[in-house]
């Protein structure tokens, strides 16, 4: 009996690690594939982009800086929030080099279908609240919790997740540029539902503002110069072609 | 004839959803669309199929103590392996479905047909029945989506036919009992003549 059971515990977990050893580079590559094929989306028509990983709240963002004869075109910054309804989900977003949101893709998440789910459909009113803007000169919560954004009918959690991720993506891109500060977000994704004022960060007080931004100056300085080396090798091509320098 | 009859038992006289009611929680959980529901049907008839023929292959050395942990074990591998290979694969359909696949390790059709019907024939007669039975949950849930679809979302397999909203409670749980239930009347009521 234990031997039945012990001797079939043990084929299954075999076969099951033996698919795990085949199918693991093709699904590195399919992960892989995908990214570039999302940055293709996101971004116009560009000749490299250059990655750049931040942390920005625990999570790691990273902004791509696409450039097309010389000139910076846009930034694809791939972006996650943990505040979804099922958890963490991925976001790619595409700013214009003067920081309008110019697209966004839904990398993976794991929202209820048919609700939440609707933020990775074409046309959205989450993205449309978006579409053309700078986040910087938006309120940034959903119309809920007092801000500019639509949210998805009967899926307002995620759409404060939403919010919180695109956020996230326009800080990094600022930080990595060096812009500023970026802006803070009063999604209210961490907080509970209605009130949007008690998410933690509220734009009061120049202090606050002044003292992210120093912050904001010395933390990511590190991680963007240990980033730096590994341009050389992962420069993207828009046509999936990889560009060594 | 005889095989004919198997799988058209699993659709018609055994229909897993209408009729032995089982698996119930992918069924109310999965339906919010159409395609959603044939997703969830066809991935969870691959792993019938599977599952029955190994489990009827190996009926003869399990001993019956121990029968339910090693079908489990089975059919946990087979899930596993089925979501490894459609994301290394078929990545654009593991985008639609990826969140289901471990929904199947626990639905109760699987190791109810095991139990049920794998454990007493051949493998051919078992493999037909994953078909059969498959092949029912899949119509079912597909009829499901497809009418939560069209009250909720105001659309059909994704094809919007109106603008704005649909009654949203059909696409929230709510709306999942109620067309389950008329559903359920309604094909009782159609195919009672031919189930007796």
């Amino acid at each position: 009996m234990v031997l039945v059971l012990g001797g079939i515990s043990l084929v299954a977990s075999a076969g099951v690690g033996f698919v795990y050893k085949v199918t693991k580079d093709p699904i590195a590559q399919a992960a892989e594939a995908n990214k570039k094929a999302a940055l293709g989306e996101v971004l116009p028509a560009f000749d490299e982009a250059v990655p750049d990983s931040l942390t920005l709240d625990g999570l790691p963002v990273i902004v791509y800086t696409a450039t097309a004869s010389g000139e910076i075109v846009g930034y694809a910054v791939e972006t996650a929030t943990m505040s979804g309804f099922s958890g963490r989900f991925d976001l790619m977003v595409g700013f214009e080099p003067d920081g309008r949101v110019r697209a966004v893709k839904v990398l993976q998440h794991a929202e209820t279908p048919g609700l939440g789910s609707k933020m990775a459909d074409a046309g959205n009113v989450l993205f449309a609240s978006f579409d053309g803007r700078n986040p910087g000169e938006m309120n940034l919560a959903v119309r809920k919790d007092g801000g500019d954004v639509d949210a998805l009918t009967a899926a307002t959690i995620t759409s404060r997740a939403y919010v919180d991720a695109v956020a996230r993506a326009f800080n990094a891109m600022m930080e990595s540029n060096g812009l500023g500060t970026g802006v803070d977000a009063a999604t209210g994704a961490t907080a509970q539902a209605g009130t949007g004022s008690t998410a933690p960060s509220v734009t009061d007080s120049t202090d606050t503002t002044a003292q992210a931004a120093s912050e904001a100056a010395t933390a990511p300085t590190k991680t963007t110069e240990s980033a730096r080396p590994q341009i050389v090798s992962c420069s993207i091509a828009n046509d999936g072609k990889e560009t060594k320098k | 004839m005889n095989r004919l009859k198997i799988i058209l038992s699993g659709i018609v006289k055994n229909n897993p959803t209408f009729v032995l009611l089982l698996g119930m929680c992918p069924t109310l959980g999965t339906t919010t669309s159409a395609v959603n529901g044939a997703g969830m049907g066809a991935a969870t008839m691959a792993v019938l199929i599977l599952s029955n023929v190994v489990i009827s292959l190996v009926k003869n050395i399990i001993p019956s103590k121990v029968r339910i942990p090693a079908y489990i074990v089975i059919i946990a591998a087979f899930v596993t392996i089925v979501e490894l290979c459609m994301k290394a694969y078929l990545p654009d359909l593991y985008k639609t479905l990826g969140v289901f696949i471990p929904l199947i390790v626990v639905n109760c059709i699987i190791l109810g047909r095991a139990e049920g019907f794998a454990a007493k024939n051949g493998v051919l007669d078992s493999a037909l029945d994953g078909v059969g039975t498959g092949l029912g949950f899949t119509l079912s849930l597909t009829v499901i989506g497809a009418v939560r679809e069209m009250l909720g979302s105001g659309a059909i397999f994704g094809q919007r036919f109106i603008s704005g909203d649909g009654m949203l409670i059909f696409v929230l749980a709510p709306g999942a009992f109620l067309v389950l239930g008329y559903l359920m009347v309604l094909f009782n009521k159609s195919t009672s003549k031919l189930r007796s």
